[in-house]
This record gives structure tokens, C-alpha cells and sequence, in this order.
């Protein structure tokens, strides 16, 4: 290796991201310690990082109405809804530590503004109907992008997409059922559904990012496999499976120019306001100041639980050093060795 | 030791009695046994599980990529490995 001539470096390069081109091409799925463009990591990191951070910040809009929820089974799912999201985030952190990124860097990031999440969030939940909105259209948004990734060409967020599409479409359904629950109640309650779906609707459809042809990242991502699809066609295929389902839920998406096009066979769909995105991404949304700050108090809060652990795990070591052993570490030893046999 | 430097551990989980542990996936924690408490909580909130196992990331030998292709070379040429490799004449039952 030493002995190698000083273009060496380069040659091999072109040879590995031939190798490299011929498994994306292939379909092949490219893991941890292959060979990779740089750029194809930062993309990744990039990426995943934002996604990671959506998650668990996708959070909080929802946690602010589990102390509210009208009755105990609905707080139990949002419980689990909310919970599932921290895991959700908890796949991705992992995912994106692969590529040697690690996890208190990224947070670090989140915290000094420096990595975004998804816009999305920035809005408040105003209503309990929110949380039947944010299930059926923001999680329903989230899966129309989320479907093609499960085939993403990087292995680690492949699987974390595997993983994280089969939870998700509980939180789709348990949107859906609220917000038909509060459609066939009351008066009230029924324009209470309506006035959250207003709100949400043209956010949700901002989810799916720019158009294709003011997209940054979107052209090399597809040439990657990252990306399956261009925004503009997971946006449609969001908007034509809506509106359908809206009309099941008897409420209407807060859009007259929503017609359907007889000839592309799709909804045809009004103009999105890029100014009101643009704003909110850059941090002029409704909540963006509120998001990060929980955040970051929250991970200042927990610090303690952090070095309590740390603290414990150091001493069991130091115990087991000296022939100790907890009665509960023998508990969890036994079981493991019956598992093993 | 800070929260930063809390190993990573890999997951593994028994989805049925009979089965084998399969890889999940991995997460941080700063003993064994919090990781085992940390894996069930995310990588069973559905009964995916009845058994899980954690191991140090760092214990893993693994073989090298860059040589996948010569690695497992060996096998590549021994068809006669598998019973598809054998012709037997058709009538002959129970083989
Ligand atoms: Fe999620
Ligand atoms: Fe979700």
C-alpha cells in the first residue's frame, strides 16, 4: 500500500465508484463499510439527519394534547402514536451513525439551528380535531414519501423505512377515525374536523418539498436511488388518494380549484402558496422558536437521567470488578444463558 | 464516561418460540442491562419478541467488503455442493 504511485489514489477511486455505480445500477443495496462517494454520504447524512429530527419533533404538536384527550382510549393511542414517533427517530439516528456521524453531533446540530426538520411542525395544534388532522393528512404525507424508501438504495435506511412504514399506518388510521368521529358528531364538533383540515391541508401538501424544477437535491438523489420519485408525483399521488377519502369523511379539502382532470386521470389541484413555505422553513413559522426550544430544554432536563445512568453503569462495573454481582444482574444473567441454550 | 461515549450495542430478537434471534437493529446505552431495557422498549412495543439478546457493537468481527468477491470464492465453484448438481434417472422416487 505504501509502496503505491502517486496517482494510485485516484485510479482506485475511479475504480471503486465504477464498482460503486454498477450495485446502485443493479439494484443492489450499498451498506456501512462499502466504498461510497463523499458526496453520496453527506447526501445520506443530510437526509436522514432531517428525517431523524422530524420525528422527534413531531412530537411535540401531538404531546400537547395527550393531557386532553377526551377519553382514556383515545390518550392511550396518541400515547402510543407519540411513543412510536421517538422510536421512528430513535431508527434513524442509528441509520444515519452508520455512515460515522455520531448521534450527540447531529443533535448538537438540530439544537444550534443548523439541521432542519420537516416545516410541517412549525404549526400549532390548536383543536383536538388537530390530532385526528396531523394522523390522517401529515402522517399520510409521511407515508406517501416514506412507501419508496423502504427500496432506498443505502441498506441501514432501507430497513429503517421497513420498519417505520408498518407502524405508521396505525397513525394514519387513528387520525382517520377521529376526525370521522368528530365529522358525524355534533354540529360543533363537525366544523371543529373541518377547521383543522383546513389548516393542515395545504401544509401537508408542502411536505413533499419544492417543485421538481426548483428541487436542490431532488435530480442526483433519483440518479442515487435514494429517491424513487420526483416531489410533484408523490405530491399528486397524495392529493388523488385525499380526496376520495375526504369525501368519505363528508369534509371537504379547502381547495375550489380541486377538480378532477379527465384526461391526465388525476386531480387537478389549485396553486401552493412557496412564499408561506419559504418563510416557515426559514424560521417565521408559527412555532419554530417554541419547537426548538422545547427541544433543547427537554434534552438539558434529561441531562441528569443521562449521568445517572452513566453513573450506575460505571459502579456495576466496578462492583463485577470485585466479584459483586446485584441480585438483579444475576436475575437478567440466568435468564439470558436459558435463552442461549 | 459521558452519555456521548455510551457504546452502541446490537439487537437481536426472537420473534417466535423455534426461531432464531435475528438482527434488529442497534441503539446506545451504558451497560448491558439498560440496553436490554432500551431494546425491548424499542424494538418490541408490537410483541415482535419473546426473547431479545444485546451484544457490544464493538465484539463484532466481521469479514471485509472490499473482499466479498475472493472471501467466499471457494464456494462459488463447487456446484457439486447442492442436489441440483446430480442427474438421476426419473422414476426413481424418495432421493
Ligand atoms: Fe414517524
Ligand atoms: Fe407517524
Amino acid at each position: 500500500m505504501t509502496t503505491m504511485a502517486p496517482d494510485a489514489g485516484t485510479q482506485d477511486d475511479a475504480a471503486y465508484e465504477a464498482r460503486f455505480n454498477a450495485a446502485v445500477a443493479a439494484e443492489e443495496r450499498i451498506e456501512p463499510r462499502d466504498w461510497m462517494p463523499d458526496a453520496y454520504r453527506a447526501s445520506l447524512v443530510r437526509q436522514i439527519a432531517q428525517h431523524a429530527h422530524s420525528e422527534i419533533i413531531g412530537m411535540q404538536p401531538e404531546a400537547n394534547w395527550i393531557t386532553r384527550a377526551p377519553s382514556l382510549r383515545r390518550k392511550a393511542i396518541l400515547m402510543a402514536k407519540v411513543q412510536d414517533e421517538a422510536g421512528h427517530g430513535l431508527y434513524l439516528y442509528s441509520a444515519a451513525e452508520t455512515l460515522g456521524t455520531s448521534r450527540d453531533e447531529l443533535l448538537d446540530r438540530l439544537h444550534a439551528g443548523r439541521q432542519k426538520y420537516s416545516s410541517i411542525f412549525n404549526y400549532p395544534t390548536l383543536t383536538w380535531a388537530d390530532v385526528g388532522a396531523i394522523g390522517w393528512l401529515v402522517d399520510g404525507a409521511a407515508i406517501t414519501n416514506q412507501v419508496p424508501l423502504c427500496r432506498c438504495s443505502y441498506g441501514p435506511y432501507a430497513r429503517a423505512m421497513v420498519r417505520i412504514c408498518k407502524e405508521e399506518s396505525f397513525h394514519q388510521r387513528q387520525g382517520y377515525e377521529l376526525l370521522l368521529a368528530l365529522s358525524k358528531g355534533t354540529e360543533a364538533q363537525h366544523a371543529m374536523a373541518q377547521d383543522a383540515v383546513n389548516r393542515w391541508w395545504w401544509p401537508s401538501l408542502m411536505m413533499f418539498g419544492p417543485p421538481d424544477d426548483e428541487s436542490a437535491h431532488s435530480a442526483q438523489s433519483m440518479a442515487w436511488r435514494i429517491k424513487r420519485h420526483s416531489n410533484d408525483e408523490l405530491r399528486q399521488r397524495f392529493v388523488d388518494i385525499c380526496v376520495p377519502q375526504a369525501e368519505s369523511l363528508g369534509l371537504t379539502l379547502p381547495d375550489p380549484d380541486l377538480t378532477w382532470d379527465e384526461e391526465r386521470g388525476h386531480y387537478a389541484f389549485g396553486p401552493i402558496d412557496w412564499d408561506e413555505f419559504r418563510e416557515v422553513l426559514r424560521g417565521n413559522g408559527p412555532c419554530n422558536e417554541q419547537r426548538i426550544n422545547q427541544r433543547r430544554t427537554a434534552h438539558e432536563e434529561g441531562a441528569w437521567v443521562r449521568e445517572a445512568a452513566t453513573a450506575y453503569a460505571a459502579k456495576q462495573a466496578e462492583r463485577s470488578r470485585h466479584g459483586y454481582r446485584a441480585p438483579q444482574d444475576q436475575q437478567q444473567g440466568d435468564t439470558q444463558e436459558e435463552d442461549i441454550a | 464516561m459521558s452519555s456521548a461515549d455510551w457504546p452502541l450495542w446490537e439487537v437481536f430478537v426472537r420473534s417466535r418460540r423455534g426461531l432464531s434471534h435475528t438482527h434488529a437493529g442497534s441503539l446506545h446505552a451504558p451497560d448491558a442491562a439498560m440496553a436490554l431495557r432500551n431494546a425491548r422498549d424499542l424494538y418490541t412495543r408490537r410483541s415482535e419478541g419473546v426473547s431479545v439478546w444485546v451484544v457490544p457493537s464493538a465484539e463484532i468481527t466481521a469479514s471485509s467488503p472490499d473482499e466479498k468477491d475472493s472471501y467466499f470464492e471457494p464456494a462459488a465453484d463447487k456446484p457439486y455442493r447442492h442436489p441440483t448438481f446430480y442427474e438421476i434417472p426419473e422414476g426413481v422416487r424418495h432421493l
